[in-house]
């Protein structure tokens, strides 16, 4: 069941990309989609995540998402332009309480893009984040500042 | 419409250039990674969205939407395999890093 929800996602992915409606376009996007969805559907998380509850979660995390993104380029662009560079890098830990992998994975991604932070690699519930000025090295403090804002979200969408 | 989108194509090539910038300037692998990701996706994503406004047919629109998503969440991934191969490598931070708490606890490699 698994393999025809992620074949049915291809198929739309390939007709946007390609965005012409003739026979031989949509009989070789069926032909691949399948393809790719015998080997990789999987991995795919299932059908769960899209109901009407975790859509709106969804749909509220994307602006914070591009405001955030849109502070981290103001702020690297301030620290860069400098002439005298403001850094004090480090890594640091936090420690996140998401259970599942998707769940993780978005916050990973989500503190790599806000302002002056990094995830370098994930342990168990740890989080290690390279950040470029480092103002606490305390566990639970570094996790309030750095992932806090995101987390309560991403729970709604993913868990 | 047309020129909306050459203000946001503008600001997307000020902020590729910053990215490029910390390339240079940034002191070790990791600070520069920070300034790639972080200005390199915003720009080309202002890049594509400028296109956008200034492109009167449906495909390009679809395209370059399709192309930001795509972007934004596979650029975080790509620098989070490189950082993590860098680290496990052994290269060092930078002399006036202040904390690695990584290195504490990371797998050995074999």
């Amino acid at each position: 069941m698994r393999k025809i929800y992620f074949a049915i996602i291809c198929f739309i992915v390939w007709v946007l990309l390609t965005w012409n409606f003739g026979w031989q376009e949509l009989t070789m996007g069926v032909v691949v989609s399948l393809f790719v969805s015998l080997f990789f559907g999987d991995k795919f998380l299932g059908i769960k995540i899209f109901s009407p509850v975790r859509i709106g979660w969804m749909l509220y995390y994307i602006p914070i998402w591009i405001y955030y993104c849109i502070v981290a380029n103001i702020d690297v662009a301030k620290r860069v332009l400098r002439p005298k560079m403001l850094i004090k890098p480090g890594i640091v830990k936090i420690r996140t309480n998401l259970k599942t992998d998707l769940g993780k994975v978005m916050l990973a991604n989500s503190i790599t893009m806000t302002p002056g932070t990094m995830t370098v690699d994930i342990l168990g519930d740890e989080l290690y984040i390279h950040w470029i000025y480092v103002s606490t090295e305390q566990e639970v403090e570094a996790t309030k500042i750095i992932a806090s804002a995101f987390e309560k979200i991403l729970k709604h969408i993913f868990e | 419409m047309i020129i909306i989108g050459i203000v946001i194509i503008v600001i997307g090539l000020f902020f590729d250039f910053c990215g490029s910038l910390g390339i240079v300037r940034l002191p070790d692998v990791y600070n520069r990674l920070q300034a790639a990701t972080k200005g390199v996706t915003l720009g080309t994503c202002g890049i594509l969205i400028g296109i956008c406004f200034m492109s009167h047919q449906s495909v390009f629109v679809i395209k370059c939407l399709l192309c930001c998503i795509l972007l934004m969440l596979t650029s975080p991934i790509s620098t989070h395999a490189l950082v993590r191969a860098a680290h496990i490598a052994g290269i060092k931070l930078w002399d006036k890093s202040v904390v690695d708490k990584y290195e504490e606890d990371k797998p050995k490699p074999e």
